[in-house]
């Protein structure tokens, strides 16, 4: 009974406490925390910097970096300027959840960049919806992201159009006919682009022979691998990241295999081919842009990054370079700084010119642009064709 | 057990209960008035701390009580998850004019934790019922084995989402009803290991031979343990799923029950109090070390979590309590 | 057919991956009775100790037999002196403590072990050198055999073998055998207990190493986080072949490969996640010494 009385005593005082803490303190930070001044802009950003996908993260990261120096050093938007507040989430849904709380309520961003993958953003995209503060995914691929409210907006390809590019490709192009598809289970990205590729690629008249899957960090994938051989296709649809793509690469040329694979956007980095060496030559994948365009554009993005992290951009530094620099451009055309007045420039958007192309927001929040075919040919991604939504 | 005892047993279990149902209706209050105006973000650390008291503490039953060291209940979590969501989501798709109704909106998301603790209960039976033969590291090792299987069947299932995981849950967990389920938690394991019930259950931690010698059914109490705690842990998960307002495999990977049993090392195990403690210090230390990674531009959190989890380890290895809890150590304590 | 000749190809290299890591953690497993999680963790160390030697020595300019078997031989050194670090610091002072407590403590080891990583690695996957690029073709008409898989699994034999022969012919084979069947009672008979442990744990942490290296080599892929899975997985090789025994830990590991490669290439690809684990459960509830392991009669 004593127990009983002093858990009751204990729990209470414990809950009542540190919410009449927490209450103080609000109240107290309010006017004090670090918010959007006079002469800055905050700008939040949740990323898996460490975790297993930590990579992705990091690359996003590096571009955003390099976006707001560049912004800054040109001299902000219309005389502030950007400052960029990062917070990791461990590639954790709940941890995203937590990071966009404390960035909209303790730090009162003006706007969230963010997340990578969708599960995360799928976790955040509520959150900012409520708050009414702008977020812009980089590269969150489901189309249900968007679907969560009218202040979610992307500036990648949705699942749908980018598998249906490479089905459009693998059957008007390299008249393939039978296709297998190899996907990475673990992964919703990987998922959701195969699952709208065996619709298109259907719908136009191809045979799907076989749809193995693998889970991101896996070695060995040669068992899917000889199964894939024994029945012959003719390319081979691989919608995975380059972490594992290089390797599935290696593999099926070890084992013979001649058809081409077949890719999406999440191939694009230079990783691909340091380790998938020569066996992935003559791949194919659905990008963005090209880092071969000529247009000085791209030229200058791809020097600037070299110059600042010492590496060469993969497509994930290129989007989060590019969702920060439409945060920009609309915030510069914003009525004012609010929520609302923000979104409403960012949905404006029309054919404005980013590193991985024209990006137009459409009414859904997703970004249209064209789609490019590249080709991997011995240390190059050599440009194809150019198809359009 | 002889009359005026039981008699004075039941007088004490109703003047517990009464003092309870006062502390809750207490936090009610408080949560109405409070929880607008707090915080979002100190309010979602409260939260989840709640959630992890639930999770931690029923852990602490099957660990800490039973002695039986489970590493699978992220994967009782995740069914409770999957099972309330399906079921709010289904009525949300379906029959959406139910829910503006608050009170019969609460009323399906109550139904639905509870449906959700049940499937996690008929999982926890069909998991315990044959991996509760083995022993210390081999049960360990196969409760993670277990819970990751959950996993990837989840990973199979399109009706779920598969790996693309279920989107917009509606956000019915509020602090009212994480709070309501942490007092229950606690009211039913503390109740429960005073109780003859629970005292079979301590003497299979201490001896499995001398208690199955007195005639207590080990195989019984152990799968009744381990029942009991999968129902909390999906309760939990069904909390977290509508608070989080979207859930998807990875989330219930055997990092998660890793970071439970932490919780339930952390605070000792045997000790409810102990689990309660760590469960809400673990939650907001992430939190707590947010501003250093703001300096050192890394994020350090992790490595600090798992060195703190070693030299903890190394210089109080039954955890903040042991097997005591936490008034144990209040002054003026009668023997 | 060929399709079957195949799977057995890769089976065996498979397995033989999880072989390396599967003895290490028997091992460990017969002397301490400890899952050490962080065994996974020493591999993924192998595997950046050999990345980052390979670089600085220059081995990259002129692969060969040699080069690779040097780093392999500095890998496996240095994750020998990581191994005895973790064991000294983390694990002996925790001898006396419930068992549950130093699980904790491996697990603790591992995550700092996988995020240090991360942050002094760095966190994006890393291309291991071309140590050694064979030239012969081993391929038998549609059945392709990779000559690094072939020159794996000699050297795993001869590690094996090796490690065989230190545990059943010399005294401190003996001793370590003596510390599995019972700490207390070896350590009464004058054996340092605690130096054997010790030892052990050099070994088994070499192994891993071992097992970093050559998987680099095979699969050119390394990255912080390599070890989670292969570690849970070598574990799990290490039961089915019953625990502590060496040769049953390489049995298991084929059996596990093989059974991992036909359920993909016959079935369904995605559940070979949960396969190890099911394999794992039905062993231990069917046989719980696994297939080789002696059966050991709790006292009262």
């Amino acid at each position: 009974m004593k127990q009983s009385f002093f858990y009751g005593l204990v729990l209470t005082s414990i809950m009542s406490l540190s919410l009449i803490g927490c209450t103080k303190k609000n109240a107290g930070t309010t006017g004090a925390e670090t918010q959007s001044s006079d002469d800055s802009i905050l700008v939040g950003e949740v990323g898996s910097l460490t975790g297993p996908e930590a990579t992705f993260g990091i690359s996003t990261n590096k571009g955003i970096k390099l976006a707001f120096k560049e912004i800054n050093d040109a001299g902000g938007i219309n005389g502030k300027k950007l400052e960029l507040i990062t917070l990791d989430d461990q590639g954790k849904p709940e941890e995203a959840a937590t990071a966009v709380t404390k960035l909209i309520t303790q730090n009162k961003v003006s706007a969230i960049l963010g997340e990578v993958a969708s599960g995360r953003s799928l976790a955040m995209a509520p959150i900012s919806q409520q708050n009414k503060v702008p977020m812009i995914t980089p590269s969150s691929t489901n189309p249900k992201v968007t679907a969560v409210g009218d202040y979610i907006f992307r500036v990648c390809f949705i699942d749908p159009f980018q598998g249906t590019v490479m089905a459009k490709f693998a059957h008007d192009t390299l008249k393939a006919k039978k296709v297998a598809v190899l996907r990475d289970v673990k992964n919703d990205y990987s998922v959701g682009l195969a699952d709208f590729f065996i619709e298109t690629y259907k719908k136009l008249g191809g045979e799907i022979i076989l749809d193995k899957s693998y889970s991101a960090g896996d070695i060995d994938f040669k068992s899917q691998l000889t199964a894939i051989r024994a029945k012959h296709p003719d390319a081979i649809f691989v919608p995975g990241y380059y972490t594992d793509v290089g390797l599935i690469a290696r593999q099926a040329r070890e084992l013979g295999i001649k058809a081409p694979l077949l890719g999406g956007d999440g191939w694009d980095s230079p990783k691909l081919q340091e380790i998938g060496g020569k066996a992935v030559n003559g791949s194919y994948f659905s990008n963005h842009y090209s880092a071969e365009d000529k247009s000085p554009h791209v030229q200058s993005f791809i020097a600037r990054f070299k110059a600042m992290n010492n590496e060469i951009p993969d497509g994930l530094a290129a989007m989060g370079y590019d969702a920060a620099m439409v945060l920009a451009a609309s915030m510069k055309s914003a009525k004012s700084l609010s929520g609302p007045d923000i979104k409403e420039a960012i949905a404006a958007v029309r054919n404005y010119q980013g590193v991985t192309g024209n990006i137009s927001i459409d009414a859904d929040r997703n970004a249209i642009k064209s789609a490019v075919v590249l080709k991997v040919e011995n240390g190059a991604f050599k440009y194809q064709t150019t198809i359009n939504p | 057990m002889s009359g005026p005892i039981q008699i004075s047993n039941r007088l004490g279990k109703f003047h517990s209960n009464w003092i309870w149902l006062v502390t809750g209706i207490f936090i009610w209050l408080i949560s109405i008035f409070l929880t607008d105006q707090i915080n979002p973000y100190y309010l979602n650390i409260i939260l989840y701390s709640g959630i992890n008291i639930i999770l931690a503490v029923s852990l602490n039953l099957v660990n800490g009580f039973t002695g039986q060291f489970s590493m699978g209940h992220a994967g009782f979590m995740s069914v409770g998850a999957y099972a309330s969501a399906f079921i709010t989501t289904y009525f949300q798709a379906h029959h959406v004019d139910l829910f503006s109704n608050p009170l019969i909106g609460q009323s399906i998301f109550v139904g639905s934790l509870i449906l959700g603790g049940l499937v996690s209960c008929a999982a926890g039976y069909l998991v315990g019922l044959p991996s509760l033969r083995l022993k210390g590291d081999y049960l360990a090792i196969v409760t993670l084995g277990f819970g990751e299987i959950i996993r990837v069947i989840f990973l199979n299932v399109d009706a779920v989402g598969g790996s693309r995981g279920m989107p917009g849950i509606p956000p019915l967990s509020n602090f009212g009803w994480i709070f309501s389920f942490v007092v229950l938690t606690v009211f039913v394991v503390e109740r429960l290991i005073k109780s003859p019930q629970g005292r079979s259950f301590l003497s299979v931690r201490e001896d499995e031979i001398a208690a199955e010698a007195m005639g207590v059914n080990i195989t019984g109490a152990k799968v009744r343990a381990f029942v009991i705690g999968a129902f909390f842990a999906g309760v939990a998960g069904g909390l977290f799923a509508h608070q989080l307002q979207f859930i998807n495999p990875v989330t219930f990977d055997f990092n998660r029950s890793f970071e439970i049993i932490i919780m339930v090392v952390l605070g000792g195990m045997g000790s409810i109090s102990g689990s309660i403690v760590a469960a809400v210090f673990l939650t907001t230390l992430r939190e707590a070390l947010r501003p250093l990674q703001e300096i050192t531009q890394v994020d350090l959190r992790m490595i600090i979590y798992s060195f703190l989890l070693i030299v903890l380890m190394l210089t109080r290895p039954n955890g903040l309590f042991g097997t005591k809890e936490i008034f144990d150590f209040l002054p003026g304590k009668k023997k | 057919m060929v399709e079957f000749f195949q799977y057995v190809i890769n089976g065996i290299s498979l397995g033989s991956i999880y072989a390396l890591i599967a003895i290490g953690y028997t091992m460990v497993f017969g002397v301490l009775q400890l899952i050490n999680f962080a065994h996974g963790d020493v591999y993924m160390l192998g595997a950046f100790v050999g990345y980052y030697s390979a670089k600085w020595f220059h081995f990259t300019d002129k692969p060969s037999l040699t080069n690779l078997i040097l780093v392999l031989i500095f890998a496996m050194v240095m994750c020998a002196s990581v191994g005895y670090i973790i064991e000294r610091f983390a694990y002996r002072p925790l001898r006396k403590a419930p068992r549950i407590n130093l699980l904790i403590t491996a697990v603790g080891v591992s995550l700092l072990l996988e995020f240090s990583g991360q942050l002094i690695f760095g966190s994006d996957p890393k291309f291991f050198p071309e140590l050694y690029i064979p030239q012969t073709d081993l391929s038998i008409g549609e059945i392709k055999i990779n000559p690094l898989q072939v020159i794996v699994l000699i050297i795993s034999l001869i590690l094996m073998g090796f490690l065989q022969y230190i545990v059943f012919r010399t005294r401190v084979g003996r001793a370590m055998r003596a510390v599995s069947f019972n700490h207390d009672l070896a350590s009464l008979m004058g054996i340092p207990t605690n130096k054997v442990i010790s030892l052990t744990f050099m070994l088994g942490s070499a192994l891993a190493g071992a097992g970093g290296v050559l998987v680099g080599i095979i699969y050119p892929r390394i990255e912080p986080m390599m070890g989670v899975m292969p570690g849970l997985k070598a574990f799990v090789a290490a039961v089915l072949g019953g625990i502590g025994n060496i040769a049953g830990a390489v049995v298991g590991a084929l059996t596990l490969g093989m059974a991992e490669t036909f359920l993909v290439g016959y079935w369904a690809s995605t559940y070979r996640d949960a396969l190890a684990f099911a394999l794992l459960i039905f062993i231990l509830l069917v046989k719980p010494t696994g297939l080789f392991g002696t059966n050991r009669t709790e006292k009262v």
